[in-house]
């Protein structure tokens, strides 16, 4: 079958790209729906705003000083945060079920999340008096921490994709332990506070949380996108990794930086919200295939309109009570593992 | 027909093909209690499950089929032929020795002599009570959930040749934890005869669900299938556990010393309230120690072997369902006791699990006990949930049995 494919070439640079024109049109699709998703979150709540007034309060239109107030202080920080936080995840899921060439990958299932987790519940919980702009770090260098560990963990010369995930379920689980204790000894209230932000949510971020994640993404995106050559090649397994001439080892450890990198920030700015570096990268790769070129813009759009879309729900459903949105996407997410599980089988 | 047959790996691993034509066509065997070796490479072991003087006809393709399935199996080498029961009462001795360290050492130090006085000759001094109403019971408690969950695991091991089996990994325990978590959160209840009921529904909800998932999955139930589909229905359901604790803080309350897995502050009253399961689960489990067996050897070979596996996989489960069901209600999630000890039995005395499973519920019992010691002395005068000592002890273990069993 032929695909359609356009070619942007520099004169000047040694660059050039090709993308399929399917991915382009899914991915205009997808952004379109994102953006509606987002109109909506912010449109909808216990105030309800008129989506016309959403998008002319946005653009800086409306006199409404309620308006303006709801959405650009409480609601547009919140749904940016979602979105850019499903973004993170997703692309963080996509890479890791390249390096493990497990299509049931996914940061929260190997033990990133944990560490994430970890780090940030202790911070909570034990120094209550730390500012919350310490959160993202502590919880990024938990991270990383986990990530080496089970990297190192894993490696026996060589890192085997199978042992990455087994090690990281056993550290996940152990991590898991570990931060059962804080939560059975700390201050209940700090603990209520800590289990929100276990959970995973979007709820009361301000542009402050925006402004501390976008660093990240600035910096990891673009790496993720000029590897995707690498986890092209990685995916076929290591062999022909590297008879195509990837240093595997060192691309293997590149990508898993990045993608912890990714996951841990967006867990340092709104906990660990599961399943969607599962989800994302699946339904991309059935839009478009699985060639990582065009497969790690679709599932990041992907991943960023699961979260806002599940944020919305779990604050509209059961309103005034607030479900965290990790709470929504696991609960979304378990079924669609089971699917991907069965449609595995006839493969 | 009930034999099973080893392939030895020590000296050079052959190709059961060869090996088998080596024996000729057909081999006949007098089956009274015996065990043959044959060369290095082969031992035949018999019960006695055949009138003496009968004659069974093994047939090469029962051969093969067997080496097949036992090819690459290690534990084969450290086959002990020599009578496991010195062993075995050698092991209670050091269980009854950690029982009495248990209840000796302790925020207050009692002596070995106190101890004694307290059970035998009781005059109501605080000592005595502490070691009657604190300690005592804390202890046995430990003995049960190490005993039930070391034997669950064991045999979760057994019937599903996952070597990475234990009721944390697999997801049994968030299973157990968010039906009792539910049933507080609904009832407001934390009477003890209610968990374990909770428990044993959550518990067999999500093993079933786990079970199910992993066959389901490319290759059936390889160990990665069932650990993947393990970690995902624990992830899911520590999901809605936090859900409901975020919503009722009177329920994290009630319940975050349960969750983290501890065997302090239980009463006779909770021994009392599992005991019968885990009794019932201990006896279903070693009546069907010998069908483990034949069911170790795979799926294929022990229904050529004329085992109704889908019964003894059921029979297995309920076992698993009642201790590791009743271990759960009784002390919370604790993991790892189930994943270690049935690989260190086996090392020692190998893979016939009519031994395996009553050294696992010494062992587990040990070691519970012995992490119980360990979580209340080392930030005395505070105490840590047992549940994150055998975490701790456990984790690097299964980082080697992941390492070492799951490389292939």
């Amino acid at each position: 079958m032929k695909q359609n494919t356009l070619r942007i070439r520099s004169r000047s640079l040694p660059l050039s790209l090709r993308v399929k024109q399917r991915v382009l049109t899914v991915l205009l699709l997808l952004l379109l729906v994102t953006l509606i998703a987002m109109i909506a979150s912010v449109a909808y709540g216990e105030y309800p705003i008129p989506p016309l007034a959403v998008i002319q309060t946005v653009l800086g239109l409306e006199e409404n000083s309620d308006y303006t107030f709801v959405v650009n202080t409480l609601r547009l920080p919140r749904t940016l945060v979602a979105s850019l936080v499903g973004l993170a995840l997703a692309i963080s899921g996509a890479i890791m079920q390249g390096i493990t060439r497990n299509p049931l990958a996914d940061p929260g299932i190997i033990g990133v999340n944990a560490g994430a987790s970890l780090a940030a519940v202790s911070l909570i919980v034990l120094f209550p008096s730390v500012p919350v702009g310490f959160l993202p770090i502590s919880a990024f260098g938990g991270a990383l921490a986990v990530s080496l560990l089970i990297y190192f963990l894993a490696w026996e010369g060589g890192s085997s994709p199978l042992r990455l995930i087994l090690i990281g379920v056993g550290i996940a689980t152990v991590i898991g332990a570990c931060t059962s204790v804080i939560t059975t000894f700390g201050e209940i209230n700090s603990v209520s506070q800590a289990l929100v932000w276990l959970a995973g949510s979007v709820y009361g971020r301000s542009w402050e949380q925006v402004f501390a994640f976008l660093p990240w993404l600035i910096v990891f995106l673009p790496l993720a996108l000029v590897k995707t050559r690498q986890l092209n090649a990685l995916a076929l397994g290591d062999e022909i990794a590297t008879g195509l001439g990837c240093h595997i080892e060192w691309q293997r450890g590149w990508l898993l930086l990045i993608s912890t990198a990714l996951a841990g920030s967006a867990v340092a700015t709104a906990g660990a919200i599961g399943f969607v570096g599962l989800m994302a990268p699946h339904m991309a790769r059935q839009l478009v295939g699985a060639t990582h070129g065009g497969l790690l813009p679709v599932a990041g759009v992907m991943g960023a309109m699961l979260v806002v879309v599940a944020d919305l729900i779990g604050r509209t459903l059961f309103a005034p009570i607030e479900i965290p949105c990790g709470i929504v996407t696991a609960v979304i997410g378990a079924p669609y593992f089971v699917y991907l599980l069965v449609q595995q089988r006839g493969k | 027909m009930r034999a099973f047959l080893l392939c030895k790996k020590s000296g050079k691993a052959r190709s059961p093909s060869t090996t088998v034509e080596d024996f000729a066509a057909t081999v006949w065997i007098k089956p009274t209690k015996l065990l043959i070796e044959f060369g290095n490479k082969l031992r035949v072991v018999f019960d006695d499950a055949y009138p003496s003087g009968s004659l069974v006809r093994c047939d090469c393709n029962y051969f093969a089929a067997i080496l097949q399935q036992n090819e690459g199996m290690t534990e084969v080498s450290n086959w002990k032929s020599r009578s496991p029961v010195l062993g075995l009462i050698a092991s209670i001795g050091v269980l009854v020795i950690c029982l009495f360290i248990s209840i000796a050492l302790g925020a207050a130090d009692i002596s070995l002599k106190t101890i004694y006085e307290a059970i035998a000759v009781f005059d109501g001094s605080t000592e005595h009570l502490i070691i009657r109403t604190v300690r005592i019971p804390r202890s046995l408690l430990a003995i049960l959930v190490g005993a039930a969950t070391a034997i669950a695991g064991a045999i979760m091991q057994g019937i599903s040749h996952n070597p990475l089996a234990d009721p944390e990994i697999l997801g049994i325990n968030a299973g157990a934890a968010i039906a009792v978590v539910v049933a507080i959160f609904i009832f407001g209840t934390s009477e003890p005869s209610f968990y374990v009921w909770c428990a044993f529904l959550g518990a067999g909800t999500s093993a079933v669900s786990v079970y199910l998932l992993g066959s389901l999955g490319r290759g059936g139930l390889t160990p990665l299938n069932l650990t993947i589909a393990g970690a995902a229905i624990a992830a899911l359901l520590s999901a809605l556990t936090t859900g409901i604790l975020i919503i009722s803080q009177r329920t994290l309350d009630e319940i975050r010393f349960w969750l983290a897995g501890s065997v302090a502050g239980r009463d006779y009253a909770i021994i009392a309230q599992v005991l019968p399961y885990i009794v019932i689960g201990l006896v279903l489990a070693l009546a069907l120690a010998s069908q483990i067996n034949i069911l170790n050897l795979g799926e294929d070979v022990a229904k050529g072997l004329g085992q109704k596996t889908a019964w003894v996989k059921i029979a297995a489960a309920v076992a698993v369902l009642l201790l590791a069901g009743s271990a759960v209600a009784a002390a919370g999630p604790i993991g790892f006791v189930g994943l270690v000890v049935p690989h260190i039995v086996r090392l020692l005395i190998g893979v016939d699990y009519r031994w395996i499973l009553p050294y696992s519920a010494v062992f587990g019992a040990i070691l519970l006990l012995a992490s119980d010691v360990v979580a209340r002395l080392v930030i005395r005068p505070q105490e840590l949930p047992v549940g994150i000592v055998t975490a701790l002890v456990g984790a690097p273990f299964f980082v080697y049995l992941a390492r070492m069993k799951v490389s292939k």
